[in-house]
């Protein structure tokens, strides 16, 4: 009975985990959050949620200083990281793709920022940025350059928190270029050795052209990653000082776990979803334009 | 479109050449309880766990029992941990400790509290900066009937103030551990060189710090915190001394004329004289910058003295000084409070066991042996006892009971969401330090402190 009842529905019960995880995991938090937009609420069991509107929404958007302020800088952040990173690690990419000595044991190294954990790399960072005592202004007094205030300057914080990002991710948009380099065919390059084409006129009207659709993919995949960052920023200077190093993921958390606005944080994270939402279906769009 | 059971019965007949009956039942059958133990895993995910308690004896009624205690990284934490040996030996009760930094404590604790957690037990809490939201969330005991019993505990030894700034609506919320007090830091040997006399107003301050500042030499005259939130209880006292205040009377009073002189004062003390990098200091590395001997002031809480006494952790242990907080405009005006309590969680499947476990950690003997491990208790009968003041330094142990005197029971803004007035009031200190216009940020700060006020009214 119970054997021929699975046998007719088996096509329901073996995607069942899968989507029994997707509602749990996925689709209620974000459902919730949603529903919570629109309410006021300090985490309290005794004071429920109180309904306010449209109001966390307006406040965030037309009022709310910090909010417009973070905004701005996560995009800046994630432009001018993801820009340098792409830059680097498609010159990188290309080395690695020429035969030397030691290639393999260098390629393993140069991965090595990546898969290290992102807030004891803070902490390493937060020491060589130390203005006293640290590496980095000890490097700028060998070559005798005045010394930086690095985190601890409102100007240059974003800045220097784009060159640990820099540091840990650039191996990935390398990595994936160099898969992709991989994957040429050989024709374009044996036609252009018979025209006698330089090894420049190689580069540009080849390798960067056929790359393109992997480069773009790698950029994309970077910039949802860059636009989510929070462990290195939390762990190094926690939005400060005086607000500016504050990205919109830092906001929500200060909002919902040191102010308790939950609802202002629902909101919050709400508009932050849709942002990531419209950059990947940027991802599909472009893919299914440019892709292979 | 194949699905994946039509799939892995063609896998099987490529590999076998042809269809097997059994393999392809067993594989089904395989797949099924897998797929079955997948979806009841998940839902188990979601249950919790639940201790059973265990038989209790005559003379150790809580033996057994086994007790989660959240603390911060503090010193005092790190002394009662020493003894925590006696009191499981004594009692049979077994408690397990947690650690955290007090930000992290603060979240931790948020967190679990509001999905209705009972695994805590007791945590060290900071009345004055989450008591008023935890007592409102219903998180916290209220201790008023149980404390009122124990004669020997005797709650009426504990020092007025302490206990007003755990009591809420007329409820205890918790026992008072640590005392604290804003004080002057300084290098006897730095102020002998220069012939200085220990600053007793903030002007000999400026002026002393100003002297001895010699960034040269890696010699600053003064460090303080400058980050945001963690700057604002340690400006409170300069903003008493100047004679303002965070509100009065429900009005935010942080943009008056002795308000942005406290700012200016504070400001220009890190921004002239202080070491590069005071806007991200909170007090670890503002602690940091005296313990390399690297500045020659600083006004910081006294219940933290030992990180700069003790040799482990400082290289100048033998040459700090104490003094009470410069006086300002209004006379030397420092903060005293109670920095932390301990509290018993109200959702406690072991709320006997740990009041026992509170009692203990802050009766006489415990309360004597934790101010001579230097932290500052709230027992007026351990201070009044030489035996309480007996590991002190004797000038750390003067200026202390100076400043008791001269005392004002807060050391930041007086409402519930402590969060974002904190921040708010925080501004102009930013601005100072980066020599901005601290009018102006007084004014921003005003306003938005009191639209957090008037939400809360």
């Amino acid at each position: 009975m119970f054997s021929r009842w699975l046998e007719r529905n088996i096509k329901y019960v073996f995607p069942l985990p899968a989507v029994l995880f997707v509602l749990l995991m996925m689709v209620f938090p974000i459902a919730y959050t949603f529903r919570l937009s629109f309410y006021e609420w300090s985490m309290s069991s005794l004071v429920p949620p109180a309904w306010v509107g449209v109001e966390n929404y307006k406040t965030l958007l037309f009022s709310d200083p910090r909010f417009m302020a973070s905004l701005w800088r996560t995009f800046s952040f994630t432009i001018s990281a993801v820009a340098v990173e792409t830059v680097l690690g498609v010159g990188i990419a290309l080395l690695f793709n020429q035969d030397f000595k030691g290639k393999n044991a260098l390629k393993t190294l140069f991965l090595l920022p990546m898969i290290a954990t992102p807030v004891a790399i803070g902490l390493v960072w937060m020491l060589i940025y130390e203005p006293n005592i640290g590496f980095a202004n000890k490097v700028l007094q060998f070559l005798h350059i005045p010394p930086l205030l690095w985190l601890a300057s409102p100007h240059q914080v974003l800045a220097s928190l784009v060159v640990v990002d820099v540091w840990q991710w650039t191996p990935m948009i390398a990595l994936v270029v160099l898969a992709g380099l991989s994957s040429l065919p050989t024709e374009p390059y044996e036609a252009a050795m018979v025209d006698g084409a330089s090894r420049w006129q190689v580069l540009t009207k080849i390798t960067l052209p056929l790359l393109q659709p992997t480069i773009l993919v790698a950029v994309l995949l970077r910039s949802i990653d860059a636009l989510k960052t929070f462990d290195i920023i939390y762990a190094m200077t926690a939005g400060g000082p005086d607000f500016n190093s504050e990205t919109i993921n830092i906001y929500s958390f200060v909002q919902g776990f040191s102010y308790f606005h939950l609802g202002m944080t629902s909101s919050l994270l709400m508009i932050f979803f849709v942002i990531v939402l419209g950059m990947s279906m940027l991802l599909v769009t472009a893919r299914k334009r440019w892709g292979a | 479109m194949p699905n994946i059971y039509t799939i892995i019965q063609n896998s099987f007949k490529k590999v076998g050449g042809e269809t097997v009956k059994k393999p392809k039942k067993f594989l089904r059958g395989v797949a099924m309880v897998l797929s079955l133990a997948m979806t009841l895993g998940l839902v188990a995910g979601c249950g919790t766990k639940t201790a059973t308690p265990q038989p209790a004896a005559t003379d150790k009624p809580y033996a057994g029992t086994q007790l989660r205690v959240v603390f911060a990284n503090h010193p005092w934490a790190d002394a009662i941990k020493a003894q925590l040996p006696e009191f499981e030996q004594k009692t049979g009760i077994k408690v397990n400790l947690e650690n955290f930094f007090e930000d992290q404590l603060t979240t931790k604790l948020t967190v679990e509290l509001t999905s209705g957690t009972t695994t805590i037990d007791a945590m060290m809490f900071r009345p004055l900066q989450e008591g008023k939201l935890f007592a409102k969330n219903g998180w916290l005991n209220d201790l008023t009937t149980q404390s009122q019993k124990d004669k020997a505990w005797d709650i009426s030894d504990f020092n007025k103030g302490a206990i007003g700034t755990v009591t809420m609506d007329n409820k205890l919320y918790g026992v008072p551990i640590v005392t604290e007090r804003e004080i002057l830091y300084y290098r006897k040997d730095i102020l002998t060189q220069n012939n200085i006399a220990v600053p007793k107003t903030l002007d000999e301050l400026l002026a002393a710090a100003k002297k001895v500042n010699d960034p040269s030499k890696k010699l600053y005259g003064f460090v303080a915190r400058g980050k945001l939130s963690p700057a604002v209880t340690q400006l409170s006292s300069f903003l008493y001394s100047m004679g303002g205040d965070f509100a009065k009377d429900g009005k935010a009073t942080v943009n008056t004329p002795e308000a942005i002189k406290a700012y200016q004062t504070y400001g220009d003390l890190q921004r002239l004289y202080g070491p590069p990098g005071t806007l991200n200091m909170a007090w670890p590395e503002a602690f940091a910058v005296f313990q390399q001997g690297q500045a020659a002031f600083l006004t910081d809480a006294d219940s933290l003295y030992t990180n700069l006494t003790d040799p482990k952790k400082s290289t100048v242990s033998d040459k700090v000084g104490f003094a009470p907080f410069p006086a300002g405009s209004a006379g030397s005006k420092p903060y005293n409070i109670t920095s932390w309590a301990l509290a018993l969680n109200a959702k406690s499947k072991n709320q006997d066991a740990t009041w026992e476990f509170i009692k203990w950690a802050t009766s006489k003997e415990q309360v004597l042996k934790m101010q001579q491990a230097g932290n500052p208790g709230a027992r007026e009968s351990v201070w009044n006892n030489p035996e309480g003041l007996k590991n002190f330094p004797a000038e750390y142990a003067a200026t202390v009971k100076e400043s008791m005197k001269t005392s004002v029971d807060h050391d930041r803004p007086l409402v519930i969401n402590i969060g974002p007035a904190r921040d708010a009031v925080g501004g102009p200190i930013q601005a100072a330090i980066q020599g901005k216009d601290v009018k102006a940020a007084a004014d921003t700060a005003n306003a938005a402190f009191q639209a957090i006020l008037d939400k809360e009214k």
